[in-house]
């Protein structure tokens, strides 16, 4: 049995909620230079030549991308193996959500959903944790934005909708949204499970780094199928009109009951702003 | 794309009239802030026959909830929000004499209509480019509801203030064009 203490776990989420928001990862930049290169529209290039500079003064001043940091959302894998010590994982990393959005002057963006009342240091967190065997904790900090997640959306398909009905609703969905959700963005599909298991491998499906494929050659096919029949609607960077509205589209898939096929689609903007530790 | 054009607020009926959806147009002068919650007590007020916290005519207001400063800066990142959570309430405040909003996203069919009416435009600013907007934001106060923290509303003296015209008093759409423009047949 391995001990970490509640301590190194707060400062830890504290550091990620912080690098997350500041620093976008490599996959996403490398997104966007390619994006320079290939989109076709003029406003569509100086979209991504906006994004790129925005990213770079981000991690120099160490400011956060977008000025909505987010919900503070954690996939938290933790090893049979390990004694959590000196309290609760959940408290722990509340307060490095508290400490994180506190001290690096991130913005508290949470409410009560009737007052609207800001509960004014971003948390409760969203934790999802999950067991694993080891003795190591890992932490995912996967913050989500208010805008994308409004354009997001979870349904029940009949079974007989099969395949193309998931692509058609998926295309719909994108189409519906338009330039809401900042595009270019990253399409996260779940597919199969319960209603509240297709939400979660949809945001799940967003930790993929950008620019990979499932490795099931199947869903890869139609993450394709998806990707193209949404770039042809013409949306664009920023819905001014272009080639580039997503720049992947990643799905997960569970299996479902006899009855139903569930389908969730997450849709994420282009901060898409994930950081991990393993501690 | 057209040429950048220049504008210094507050917006007169020929400036607003000049300008056509896809227009690049770098504003200067002043901003106002205003956001969901901001929204909602402004109409309030409206609807009690009371004043607004600030003299509206001509004005713009950016759909915003910046992030906090760090010490040394006037602001922290402060991109657009999406603007359709501010249609129950634009028509009102441009019977006022607004002359511009910034946001990101697409307005109702009654905003665009009430557009052409009163002669408002809507501009898009990059959603998502937080960081590098607020270098064109010199200097910020808050007028009203300090209490309501990011919400707030705030004055922005802005320079070069990056923009693109999505919706003109003309009834063109860039959203619509610009899809138009780039659809690939069958979509």
């Amino acid at each position: 049995m391995r001990e970490i203490n509640v301590k190194e776990i707060t400062e830890a989420v504290k550091n990620l909620c912080m690098n997350a928001n500041y620093d976008l990862s490599d996959d996403v930049m490398t997104a966007f230079r390619r994006g320079l290169e290939t989109e076709e529209s003029p406003a569509g290039r100086g979209v991504f030549e906006a994004l790129i500079e925005n990213a770079e003064i981000a991690r120099e001043e160490r400011i956060p991308i977008c000025q909505d940091t987010g919900f503070a959302v954690f996939f938290v894998e933790l090893g049979q193996d390990v004694h959590i010590e000196s309290g609760l994982l959940t408290d722990a990393i509340n307060e490095g959500v508290r400490q994180g959005y506190g001290e690096g002057y991130l913005r508290k963006s949470i409410c009560d959903p009737f007052t609207r009342k800001n509960t004014g240091d971003n948390t409760p967190a969203v934790i999802n944790i999950s067991l694993v065997s080891g003795d190591r904790l890992k932490i995912i900090a996967a913050p989500k934005g208010g805008g994308s997640t409004n354009m997001s959306r979870v349904t029940m398909l009949k079974p007989a909708d099969g395949i193309e009905g998931i692509k058609n609703y998926v295309v719909q969905r994108a189409i519906e949204a338009g330039p809401n959700p900042c595009p270019p963005v990253i399409i996260g599909v779940g597919i199969g499970g319960t209603l509240e298991l297709a939400s979660l491998i949809a945001k799940k499906a967003l930790l993929r780094p950008l620019g990979t494929t499932n490795p099931d050659p199947q869903l890869a096919e139609i993450e394709g199928d998806i990707l193209k029949r949404v770039n042809d609607t013409g949306m664009g960077p920023q819905g001014f009109g272009g080639r580039i509205y997503a720049m992947g589209v990643h799905i997960e898939k569970f299996p479902c009951h006899i009855a139903s096929l569930p389908l969730a689609v997450n849709i994420c903007c282009h901060a898409s702003r994930h950081k991990e530790i393993i501690l | 794309m057209s040429d950048i054009i220049r504008l210094t607020t507050p917006l007169s009926d020929s400036d607003v009239g000049e300008l056509k959806a896809g227009d690049q147009v770098l504003i200067s002068g002043i901003l106002y802030t205003a956001r969901d919650a901001a929204h909602k007590r402004l109409i309030d007020l409206l609807d009690q026959g009371k004043e607004l916290p600030f003299d509206i005519s001509g004005q713009i207001i950016y759909y915003v909830g910046p992030a906090p400063a760090r010490p040394g800066k006037v602001i922290g990142p402060a991109g657009p929000t999406t603007s359709y959570r501010m249609d129950p309430y634009a028509p009102r405040l441009m019977e006022m004499g607004l002359k511009g909003m910034i946001g990101k996203g697409s307005r109702s069919s009654g905003v665009i209509e009430a557009m052409k009416r009163y002669r408002c435009v809507y501009f898009a600013a990059i959603g998502g480019a937080a960081a590098l907007i607020a270098r064109s934001i010199k200097k910020v106060d808050i007028v009203a509801y300090e209490d309501l923290g990011t919400e707030a509303i705030r004055r922005l003296e802005v320079e070069d203030f990056k923009t693109v015209v999505v919706n003109d008093i003309h009834g063109n759409d860039l959203y619509k064009d610009g899809k138009e423009k780039y659809c690939i047949e069958g979509n």
